[in-house]
């Protein structure tokens, strides 16, 4: 009994950190631009399908990881160039659905150039679980979650200690103001989907050993992951990791001790209860009007 | 449709205008009758060749064009040319509707294949019905032609017939307490319901029964509560893509050892890829097309087969797979019964489809009947296992 409650908070946790990794580039570009990204989830597929494509053609995965994910961040860099910024002055609604049709784009073009089928990645440090009291867990998830961990104290660093991070919180306050001490609003927001992208594609590549991949991948991650920002309070980096826990948790769970039919909905139950009770997710602050 | 009578027109004036009104076909007519030819049949299609179902439509869609290009160029069925007019319904049933319409009433269509997926397929079964026009679905749910439709036939086994190859295989190795883990949607979710409703026939007991969705990146929740089922003897897994994939990882992960079985969903190299060593000594299902190349001499399917793969391959430097398959089979099997019936008579061509006898497919050997409109039995499906990276033909 122990070992399948063990096996149970296993899988949860596999699956929570990928939710949690697909979850925290929502909260970057909410956090610079006030603009939920549904283009995220193809961030993470780009940087899992280049880099399976590059290590396809030869190169390691120390070389291939990197160049996928600088690829990712120019075609993060240049949706915000061509297709954010133009619109910049419009609605959030209006750049969210700008969002949607880059991510239709995206998919698009993925699958004419790497056609639509499923590819693996092979893991970082082998295939042999790791066996506790009867339970395995992969070494591959313990990858996840570190990176993801590792992302986190990135990300505390970058807001709270650098010129840049400041800068970034200080436009998504104000741009008017931050425009007037001299920020360039403009480079931030192109720094924000770049920001978003390089995670994205870093979290794609850390998890395609687990997940595999596919031109239409992001769509799954892209909304598990907004659940988990929304869940943990968006915005909030940590919140996006707790949300993602608790969805994988929730899930896993559920499909241990009640029935796998009913574990999509556990996890969507327990968002729509927490949102009922705190509209601004679990670690989300209230947001106040500023006049 | 008939022959229409030669017309010769006066090029004069409002006559002149009205004739060309009457549209192309009666032009087209006096062409052909000048080269003492007989009228193309319009084949009509719609496929799901972008979208979710796209892994279906595209090699469908690619098959056709491919293979009536090749009947024309030899000469047609009986003088007749092929004419092919395809849509793509982005795997949309609505959008598969309103496409068998448009080729029905506006192309004027003889025949109708298509529907990649079964609710497209659905979706466009009445309009076939009432139009009274013959329609060869691509579709794998046994509702297509359970009860039997007038108009209606399918050419891919359904996922009874997998059910039923899988558990009579269970029944002869004494294995009858079986874990079921199948895909919450489509595919998976049709091909449980079929499992649940034959395992009594067969005598199997399902004592587990899980499912996941179809992107999910972790199973071995379900796959321990299966493993801690008393007396579990095998494990089936019916779905398509990258969940059987994952589901056949955790098992290996897991240490599960139990016999361990896979729908003809994953019949393809490109699961092989995917799952590496932990496919070793899985049992699963596949067409002809599958294991082609270890096929007896002796089967009649195997020229058939490896003509088409090598077709398929010339053509577009791509695996041909079951479902290319499925729409091979249909073209040649319209193109057979149209050349009995002579012509594009609708009932005609009905009529000869249900009489299709011993006709070889590259998914198995067709005989219809009035009561059967798939016309394939368990035989039709070869049972695998996965040895060394490669199919083992089993039976």
């Amino acid at each position: 009994m122990s070992s399948a409650f063990l096996q149970y908070l296993f899988s949860g946790l596999t699956i929570g950190s990928i939710y949690a990794l697909a979850g925290l580039g929502f909260s970057i570009i909410y956090n610079a631009s006030r603009v939920i990204n549904f283009a995220q989830g193809e961030f993470i597929m780009i940087g899992a399908m280049a880099t399976v494509s590059l290590t396809g053609l030869g190169l390691p995965l120390l070389a291939a990881a990197p160049l996928a994910v600088a690829a990712t961040v120019l075609v993060g860099v240049a949706v915000a160039k061509f297709a954010i910024t133009p619109a910049r002055g419009a609605s959030p609604v209006t750049l969210i659905i700008i969002t949607i049709g880059i991510s239709v784009f995206l998919r698009g073009a993925a699958q004419a150039l790497w056609g639509k089928g499923f590819h693996v990645l092979p893991p970082f440090s082998g295939d042999a679980p790791f066996v506790v009291l009867g339970a395995v867990l992969l070494p591959q998830s313990l990858w996840v979650l570190g990176t993801t961990l590792v992302v986190i104290a990135g990300l505390g660093w970058f807001f709270g200690r650098t010129l840049h991070g400041k800068a970034m919180l200080a436009t998504s306050c104000n741009p008017l103001a931050a425009q007037l001490v001299g920020i360039r609003v403009s480079g931030v927001v192109l720094g924000a989907f770049g920001l978003a992208a390089l995670l994205g594609a870093v979290g794609g590549i850390v998890m395609a050993p687990i997940t595999f991949t596919s031109a239409d991948a992001g769509i799954m991650l892209g909304l598990k992951g907004f659940s988990a920002a929304v869940l943990g309070g968006l915005g909030n980096g940590a919140g996006a990791v707790l949300g993602g826990l608790i969805v994988g948790m929730a899930e896993a769970m559920s499909a241990g001790y009640l029935s796998s039919s009913y574990k999509e909905a556990t996890a969507f139950a327990i968002i729509l209860f927490v949102l009922l009770f705190m509209p601004q997710g679990l670690l989300g602050r209230a947001g106040t009007e500023r006049v | 449709m008939k022959v229409r009578p030669p017309v010769v027109p006066a090029f004069t004036g409002p006559v002149f205008a009205f004739m060309l009104s009457v549209a192309g076909i009666a032009v087209g007519v006096v062409a052909f009758a000048a080269d003492a030819q007989a009228q193309a049949i319009k084949i009509g299609s719609f496929l799901s060749v972008t979208g979710g179902a796209s892994f279906l439509g595209d090699p469908e869609k690619k098959t056709l064009e491919l293979e009536v290009e090749a009947i024309n160029r030899q000469g047609g069925i009986n003088g007749h040319k092929l004419d092919l007019v395809v849509y793509d319904d982005g795997g949309a049933a609505d959008k598969a509707a309103s496409f068998a319409k448009r080729l029905i009433e506006s192309d004027q269509v003889d025949v109708l294949i298509g529907g990649s997926t079964t609710a497209t397929t659905m979706a466009a079964i009445p309009l076939a019905e009432k139009a009274g026009i013959p329609f060869v679905s691509l579709a794998g749910a046994v509702v297509i032609v359970d009860p039997v439709k007038h108009w209606v036939f399918k050419t891919p086994h359904t996922d009874r017939l997998a059910a039923e190859k899988i558990f009579e295989d269970l029944r002869k190795r004494g294995l009858t307490k079986l874990g079921l883990i199948s895909e919450d949607a489509g595919f998976g979710k049709s091909g449980h319901d079929q499992s649940l409703i034959v395992a009594k026939a067969f005598g199997i007991e399902i004592v587990a029964d899980e499912v996941y969705s179809p992107r999910d990146p972790d199973t071995t929740a379900q796959l321990t509560k299966i493993r801690n089922t008393p007396g579990v003897a095998a494990l089936f897994n019916f779905g398509f893509g990258q969940g059987p994939a994952v589901v056949t990882r955790n098992v290996r992960q897991l240490g599960i050892t139990i016999p361990f079985y896979q729908s003809h969903g994953v019949a393809s190299k490109e699961f092989i890829k995917l799952v590496g060593e932990a496919g070793e000594g899985i049992r699963l299902l596949g067409s002809a097309l599958a294991v082609a190349e270890q096929l007896p001499a002796a089967d009649p399917q195997r020229p058939v087969v490896l003509a088409f793969q090598r077709a398929y391959a010339d053509a577009y430097q791509a695996e041909a797979s079951t479902f290319a398959g499925y729409a091979r089979d249909a073209l040649y099997m319209v193109a057979e019964a149209a050349g009995r019936a002579g012509g594009a008579d609708k009932a005609k061509v009905r009529d000869q489809l249900e009489l299709t006898k011993g006709f070889i497919g590259t998914t198995g050997i067709f005989t219809m009947s009035p009561a059967d409109h798939m016309g394939l039995s368990p035989a039709s499906f070869h049972l695998i296992e996965i040895r060394n990276g490669n199919w083992k033909l089993m039976d």
